[in-house]
């Protein structure tokens, strides 16, 4: 029965607090370490093409982030974020949906990217914010977007983009299109209040949205247990009157089959769904924090045996789709790829100056045409101060 | 006097308020063990227990709000927002509760005690999401206090002061000068009273002023103008609500110039505030009109920082103009 607060009505007479751990998710697992299926699981539908083009994305980024880490270290970019360990975690999800599927990301989804097409020199660019940056330079390295893939432009601030990915979808259900949006957050950003905001307003208005928490066990410094309390972040979504599904984020087949289910069951019942993968941040939180303050080697040892990559390549090898040795070979011919793509987008020029201005406004104000104008007077007097523009304009 | 850098002095000023007052409490993102992204509460939780220094989820309108309830029950949160590009989720907290405490309850309640500690500014390559000066949003809000410092001896004393400040202050921390700034610094518990601003240089053709990471680039730029025969009087406005209109006044007074320089885009930016209130006080006695050397009117972008930056240059070309007039 209901009523209108919205709440079902049973009865008892005795009083009686509900424990905040009363509701346990189990976790969502298919593949074991070794490459095999769990007893009684079921692997998901996966044909040969879409199951390499997911081992590829994760290698890559895998390659990427060891690479960018690394030029971070020489300073040649300014900073850097890895998804060590969490690579299935989002090259499933992505692979699991449709190609026009919206995808609201936080900043450690680069697996997601990947998957959907952004090219090593679309990475490079981003990275070096030189003039080919579809972002044109204006945000920190690992800021990606692309409106051609359907992947919304990153911004830093945490959460902001869970409440945007249910209006999206919402938009989407208005407009009759059979697609629907993903948002990706840590379970640290599901501490934030557009978290609430989010998640309430797409079950309210039943937004075919899919949440995806990606429940790394760090939000920098602060482990999940002094993030939030009770039985981690996928109660919350049946708090909210939305199914929710917990699954190994490391095993690729159980994120992949969660998501697949979840696509449907969002796009079929115009309702939202929430996905709560768990895994660990092996890394850093980014190439300006160092986890050695925080947690021990000990633990991340643990963690470095789950690793999500191997497991995978176990099971394509045992399905036949995989040559371990042609695999090595592909594997280091990618590092030297990155490696010269490096060095090409390192070259590039910034962007020029007329793009401080551009798209603050759709035209820009008179204001900033005058101050465009006294800041090239300038210039043309300080060239030496100002070597990335000086000399680039009329 | 010790050796210290900006982190190193907010860090004992936090140690002694801790230790003179069990009110104090430190809490923030990573605050606890960690020490804070920046590590300025490092040791603290070590020394004062996890009830005292401690982490927060990731939450600022929580973190603010919560702050403000330890605050109306009288203690004295100290909390720290990572980035002060992230204080917006606990705008409606600091504006409209934080700021509105006392009025609103005819002084049954308030939040004094409250410090908000955040870092803000450019210089470390942040782009526009680790590199804003919001200051102007709040300088708009009665009930805010809204303090700059410098460099590490004045953090630390405007810090005390602010956590025995009776009004509810924002505290923004010049990031980039948190290890770069050092400085001789006493280890004694010290207030640099709020609302104060601080005269550097007696100068006779023009008034310069700034505050907090900027003082450094003014000085530059004055430095090039001295070269030039150029007399500057520099002040550091140290508060920026309230700020300390009589100093400016009796110095544009004497110089009958004055150019001000800050981070943050022109347009509503607190040298308005300055510049309006100054013309009023001392039209008479100006002799050229009063320069803003800001940021451009634009988000703080990434690749293009040093075009965007109000730098020496910007600023010595503004000493020159409003000399020359």
């Amino acid at each position: 029965m209901t009523n209108p607060n919205n709440a079902t009505i049973s009865t008892v007479h005795t009083a009686e607090f509900t424990s905040g751990h009363a509701l346990q998710i189990p976790t969502l697992r298919i593949l074991q370490d070794d490459g095999s299926l769990y007893p009684g699981a079921e692997a998901p539908q996966l044909d040969k093409a879409t199951a390499l083009k997911m081992y590829d994305s994760m290698q890559f980024i895998r390659i990427l982030d060891e690479r960018m880490l690394a030029a971070q270290r020489q300073g040649r970019i300014s900073f850097y974020m890895q998804c060590l360990g969490e690579e299935a975690a989002t090259v499933g999800s992505a692979a699991a949906l449709d190609d026009k599927d919206m995808i609201m990301a936080q900043y450690r989804e680069q697996g997601a990217l990947r998957y959907r097409g952004f090219s090593l020199e679309q990475f490079m660019n981003q990275l070096f914010s030189n003039e080919k940056d579809l972002g044109k330079g204006r945000q920190m390295p690992v800021h990606y977007g692309s409106k051609d893939i359907y992947y919304m432009t990153i911004s830093s601030p945490l959460g902001t983009q869970i409440p945007q990915a249910s209006g999206y979808a919402y938009a989407q259900k208005l407009r009759g299109l059979k697609n629907t949006t993903i948002c990706y957050f840590g379970e640290g950003a599901a501490s934030e209040g557009d978290f609430h905001a989010g998640l309430n307003m797409a079950a309210v208005h039943k937004a075919p949205v899919i949440f995806f928490c990606r429940n790394n066990g760090y939000a920098i410094s602060t482990p999940a247990n002094e993030q939030f309390k009770g039985d981690g972040i996928a109660c919350r979504g049946v708090g909210y009157g939305m199914k929710a599904i917990r699954v190994d984020g490391a095993d690729i087949l159980a994120v992949y089959k969660a998501t697949q289910m979840a696509r449907d069951y969002a796009l079929e019942h115009e309702e939202p769904i929430l996905i709560e993968s768990i895994a660990y941040r092996l890394g850093a939180h980014s190439s300006s924090d160092d986890p050695s303050g925080y947690r021990s080697k000990e633990e991340e040892e643990l963690w470095r045996k789950n690793d999500p990559i191997s497991r995978f390549r176990l099971w394509l090898v045992k399905q036949g789709w995989l040559d371990e040795e042609a695999d090595k070979a592909k594997s280091d011919a990618l590092r030297q790829e990155i490696l010269d793509a490096l060095k090409v987008a390192e070259k590039v020029a910034k962007p020029g100056i007329e793009h401080l201005m551009s798209d603050v406004y759709e035209t820009p104000i008179p204001l900033l045409n005058e101050q465009l104008e006294e800041l090239k007077a300038h210039i043309r007097k300080y060239p030496d101060a100002y070597p990335v523009t000086a000399g680039r304009f009329e | 006097m010790a050796k210290m850098n900006m982190l190193q002095a907010i860090n004992n000023a936090l140690d002694l308020a801790m230790a003179k007052d069990d009110g104090v409490v430190c809490f923030g993102e990573d605050v606890g063990h960690f020490g804070g992204v920046f590590r300025a509460t490092s040791k603290l939780q070590e020394k004062y227990g996890k009830a005292r220094c401690f982490n927060t989820p990731l939450t600022e309108q929580g973190i603010a709000g919560f702050a403000n309830g330890m605050a109306a029950q009288g203690m004295k949160p100290v909390a720290e927002i990572q980035f002060a590009d992230y204080i917006f989720p606990a705008f409606d907290q600091i504006v409209n509760e934080t700021a509105k405490f006392r009025y609103r309850s005819g002084n049954e309640f308030n939040v004094g005690g409250l410090v908000f500690r955040t870092p803000y500014g450019g210089g470390i390559a942040g782009g526009h999401y680790h590199s804003q000066s919001p200051e102007a949003y709040f300088a708009h809000t009665p009930g805010l206090k809204i303090v700059v410092p410098r460099d590490p001896a004045q953090a630390k004393g405007l810090l005390l002061a602010a956590i025995n400040c009776p009004d509810p202050v924002i505290f923004f921390e010049p990031k980039k000068l948190y290890r770069a700034s050092v400085g001789e610094v006493s280890e004694e518990y010290y207030e640099i009273p709020l609302g104060k601003a601080e005269v550097l240089q007696q100068g006779k053709d023009v008034t310069v002023l700034a505050w907090g990471a900027q003082m450094e680039i003014i000085q530059k730029a004055v430095d090039m103008a001295q070269a030039e025969g150029i007399s500057c009087e520099v002040i550091d406005l140290r508060s920026i609500q309230p700020w300390d209109v009589d100093t400016v006044a009796e110095s544009v007074m004497k110089t009958g110039r004055l150019v001000i320089n800050h981070e943050a885009p022109l347009t509503g930016g607190f040298a308005a505030e300055i510049a309006s209130t100054i013309q009023k006080k001392c039209f008479l006695h100006l002799e050229s009109p009063i320069e803003r050397v800001c940021g451009l009117d634009i988000p703080y972008p990434l690749a293009l920082e040093k075009e965007y930056v109000p730098d020496h240059l910007k600023t010595y070309e503004a000493i020159k103009r409003s000399v020359n007039f």
